[in-house]
């Protein structure tokens, strides 16, 4: 079947005081209808702004996509029109965001929230629309859904709020929901509520869903399909089980090793990465991880690896090195 | 609960009410949130005890009704066999040098104007410790300790990126060479990679220096790797505290099962396999608790008897203390 969402050598920027930022560094990637895909980075890493720039939401200035392209369901995203564009976005590509209480308006009920994007994008009326929104509603496990349609956002929860972010993300069944660290404001009992309805949603309504995160462990549970990235470039993929299971690249062998383990034994000292991302102003020429690397040779400072194919198909590796970390003759 | 002199710390029935008022100048008081509600606990010379819950129940203001940071409602604390709410403010202010705190957010709790080494230098002038030379000095090996370059002493907070200003803030709390070191949080807003290097940080500092911690956190795999003992809190009481792996291997509280089952696991494999309990529902308001055992909203155990009596804090197993009418059934 045709990809959903073919990325190539999309590259992002912003134009500040201090120089170029170099936020997104040539990433090319595919997702498949229905595909459940985790990006997974720390701050300053390009997750958002990669997503950001697929939905053409990079203000310009200071931002801008300075080469790539965006194939989403046959067309080329960067090309169209605002517009067309305008078309796409909550319509067929919906996003969901971090703050769930600086997402919502809070002058304005969240039943109207929703009703809004029903009657602009499906072009209904307004008893429609609020029958739909409270069927929305009911489906994220909002209990009393057609009473709290006229509810302000701050007489919601955060779990609630985040759940009526989901349902208005949801309201023109979107091909792909983008959620851009979705649960990191909420408890992990709330966390693991919103994972969960998310996975229900993914497997009944055959959309897909990319989880924008930070978090290992979330995406262990819930992704099929992993993108690690670092400094604005993609530096490993996989299923999650080769990430996890079949690491090939040091970064991601080091963001592993610094979590602590369940079956630990008392008294190990967790394996920290040393040192800071490198300055997105400034990109090292060669690999981005060779000042923090353990396993850097001379040539990871003067080649940048590409994003190659490893050891099994559809894992897929930037360094130099993969192969001897693959036979564990470095560790 | 021990009485003997291991214990640094006894907290005994410790409640801090905050009243809520009503009306413009003539307040009437309407009610209290019962951020802390009757929680007692020892804190064991030399341990680090974890201190674990969600958002609004109560773990930070535990944390700062120790130090009297707030004044009690009720209770008392018992620090090195003295009554600290006896004590009058210069009298605790002296205290203050033996008990310190490290904050959750590294950009905040650091004066924006004043250099790195005049904010580590503060505490040695207040508590008339060292001055002049001497005291230059211990800055710069205050610095050594905690990982950082002796030469930055004369730069300012924003010089430094979120894992070294909380090397700044650690340096800070350990300068006057305190007893018992209340973590509030201390890892939570930084990246995976820079948490594993702070944990390792706070982890030699205690053995070099005899610490006593008292670590408040949410992230439950972080608080297991470095606590000795875990309690943890549900709507501003203690549900249940034990030994690290006794709480998460055998959990008796069913609001600590859901808990241990919500934590995200970075391994596919065991994720897959795991049960998880999802809890139905928010942690309601401290204004308005629910009568009975507090947990009784969530509780997928739920008996008749939890809506009418509050149930007892009592050793269950020993050194494994619970607050669940039910706990024989959970052993």
């Amino acid at each position: 079947m045709e990809n959903l969402l073919e990325i190539k050598d999309l590259r992002t920027r912003f134009d500040t005081e201090d120089g170029i930022v170099h936020a997104v560094n040539g990433i090319s990637y595919t997702m498949g209808h229905g595909d459940l895909l985790g990006v997974v980075g720390e701050s300053g890493c390009g997750k958002s702004v990669h997503a950001l720039t697929i939905m053409r939401l990079i203000q310009s200035p200071p931002g801008r996509i300075e080469s790539g392209e965006v194939w989403f369901d046959g067309r080329d995203l960067l090309k169209l029109s605002s517009d067309e564009i305008r078309q796409v976005r909550g319509h067929e590509i919906a996003m969901v965001f971090q703050d769930p209480m600086t997402s919502l308006n809070p002058v304005f009920t969240v039943g109207f929230q929703i009703v809004e994007a029903l009657q602009l994008h499906k072009g209904m009326d307004t008893n429609q629309a609020r029958d739909r929104a409270a069927e929305l509603l009911t489906l994220v496990g909002i209990s009393g859904a057609k009473q709290r349609l006229d509810d302000y956002p701050h007489q919601f929860s955060g779990g609630m709020r985040q759940r009526a972010m989901i349902a208005m993300a949801l309201s023109c069944e979107p091909k792909l929901l983008i959620a851009d660290e979705p649960t990191t404001a909420l408890d992990v009992t709330i966390q693991a509520q919103i994972v969960d309805l998310v996975r229900r949603l993914q497997q009944n309504l055959g959309m897909a869903v990319m989880w924008i995160t930070h978090d290992l462990g979330v995406v262990a549970d819930l992704a099929e399909f992993i993108n690690v990235m670092y400094a604005g470039f993609i530096i490993e993929r996989g299923p999650v089980r080769l990430i996890f299971k079949e690491t090939r690249h040091p970064y991601t062998l080091g963001l592993l090793r610094s979590l602590p383990r369940l079956d630990e034994a008392p008294g190990t000292k967790l394996v920290a990465i040393p040192g800071l991302p490198p300055d997105l102003i400034a990109l090292p020429k060669g690999c981005p991880f060779y000042v923090r690397c353990t396993f850097r040779i001379e040539k990871c400072q003067d080649e940048n690896p590409s994003l190659e194919p490893a050891d099994s198909s559809q894992h897929f590796v930037a360094c130099w090195r993969w192969q001897e970390i693959a036979s564990r003759s470095i560790q | 609960m021990s009485d003997d002199n291991s214990s640094l710390v006894h907290v005994r029935n410790l409640k801090k009410y905050f009243p809520i008022t009503r009306g413009g100048i003539i307040q009437r008081h309407v009610g209290d949130v019962k951020a802390v509600d009757d929680v007692t606990f020892d804190i064991i010379r030399g341990e680090t005890l974890g201190l674990v819950g969600e958002t609004g129940s109560g773990k930070t203001t535990v944390g700062r009704t120790i130090l009297h940071l707030y004044t009690p409602t009720a209770g008392q604390v018992i620090f090195n066999g003295i009554n600290l709410t006896q004590l009058k403010e210069n009298e605790l202010r002296k205290m203050r040098r033996q008990m310190q705190v490290i904050f959750q957010d590294p950009y905040a709790s650091l004066n924006p104007r004043m250099t790195v080494g005049s904010i580590i230098s503060a505490p040695l002038e207040v508590h008339k410790i060292a001055s002049g030379k001497e005291k230059q000095d211990m800055v710069q090996e205050l610095l050594r300790m905690v990982g950082l370059n002796p030469d930055f002493v004369n730069r300012y907070p924003h010089e430094f990126s979120g894992g070294q200003r909380q090397r700044i803030g650690i340096a800070r709390s350990l300068a006057v060479v305190p007893d018992l070191v209340i973590c509030d949080e201390p890892i939570s807003s930084l990246d995976v990679s820079i948490q594993a290097q702070i944990v390792n940080l706070l982890e030699e500092l205690q053995d070099r220096l005899n610490l006593t911690y008292l670590f408040i956190a949410h992230d439950l795999s972080m608080v297991r790797h470095i606590s000795d003992r875990i309690a943890v809190m549900y709507l501003g009481k203690i549900v249940e505290l034990a030994d690290r792996n006794e709480i998460y291997l055998h959990p008796v509280h069913p609001y600590t099962q859901a808990l241990m089952s919500a934590v995200p696991v970075p391994d596919p494999d065991i994720a897959k396999k795991r049960q998880r309990i999802i809890l139905e529902g928010d942690i309601p308001s401290p204004a308005n608790p629910p009568l009975g055992c507090n947990f009784n909203t969530r509780c997928p155990f739920v008996k008749d008897n939890c809506l009418k009596e509050d149930p007892e804090y009592r050793e269950v197993k020993s050194q494994h203390w619970a607050a669940c009418h039910f706990v024989e059934d959970f052993i």
